[in-house]
């Protein structure tokens, strides 16, 4: 972590691995105590989760009727 | 009743029990299947480049999975197996050209988009507005700018919630190429959402 001079730079770094979850727990708690002081970055973290949210409900689309027809159509009867 | 002819009636029996238990078998795995539609024509609108694309491309698999459902593994996810079929036929089917000539994406640091957006406004943002700046439109076309390989990533886990693990089996590629895609394939989405939000910022 020595490597990092400007802490939010590091922190930017950090963030997609801390939202999946996939930091160790000594990066985490480094995130964290970083997060704890600095606004600017929560902020930037939070709007990152409000994005996934998002991304996620405005590319939901539902498929037509006339798919799921077709979709059933193709099973194969039983003879 | 010679002992030959029990043996070849016993012999039948047995064989319409395995052909019931096999049409049994198969009836439920259409059944399931199909209830899971929804689901994988969610991913395949985005792996695809259009509507009629993504429509096509569920048709394919389905016939291809009601076909060659006997090798599927009972158990196992079913969902990762259809979209693995899908993934397949896209490739297959040469569908990945990308939609218009590419222009090479911009890829953004992680803190880039919010830094634009939150510009934008007067004074300190409240940041559930922030991303309200962004159109379902927006986010839409920029996900379709993105890459093939990256954009298979994103819909993968981030819209289809499949793990790291199913992605990389789905895509045959190792755990770590689906994070480093994903990673990458995020940043360049809100790349070119910052390009689209800055280009109607500047109204054209």
């Amino acid at each position: 972590m020595s490597s990092y001079t400007d802490p939010c730079a590091h922190c930017e770094e950090m963030m997609q691995p801390y939202l999946d979850h996939i930091l160790t727990e000594e990066e985490r708690v480094a995130a964290e105590s970083h997060l704890d002081e600095c606004e600017q970055c929560r902020r930037r973290y939070r709007f990152e989760e409000s994005l996934r949210v998002y991304v996620r409900q405005a590319t939901a689309e539902q498929m037509s009727p006339a798919l799921r027809e077709k979709l059933s159509a193709l099973r194969i009867p039983l003879n | 009743m010679s002992a030959a002819a029990t043996v070849a009636l016993v012999d039948e029996s047995q064989d319409a029990h395995r052909l019931a238990a096999e049409a049994r078998d198969r009836v439920r795995f259409e059944e399931d299947a199909l209830a899971l539609a929804d689901q994988v024509y969610r991913v395949a609108r985005h792996i695809a480049n259009s509507r009629e694309d993504a429509e096509e491309l569920v048709q394919e698999t389905y016939v291809r999975a009601f076909r060659s459902w006997a090798s599927f593994q009972p158990g196992t996810n079913l969902r990762a197996w259809l979209l693995r079929i899908l993934t397949n036929l896209n490739i297959d089917r040469g569908r990945r050209q990308q939609r218009a000539p590419q222009m090479q994406a911009l890829e953004a640091n992680d803190y880039y988009l919010y830094d634009k957006l939150a510009d934008d406004g007067d004074g300190v943002p409240d940041t559930d507005r922030v991303v309200e700046r962004l159109s379902q439109d927006d986010i839409v076309t920029a996900l379709a700018e993105v890459p093939h390989d990256f954009r298979d990533a994103i819909v993968l886990v981030d819209i289809g919630d499949f793990s790291y693990a199913d992605a990389a089996q789905i895509l045959d590629i190792p755990v770590g190429t689906v994070m480093s895609r994903l990673h990458r394939g995020r940043r360049i989405l809100k790349g070119a959402l910052a390009e689209t939000a800055i280009e109607e910022a500047a109204g054209t």
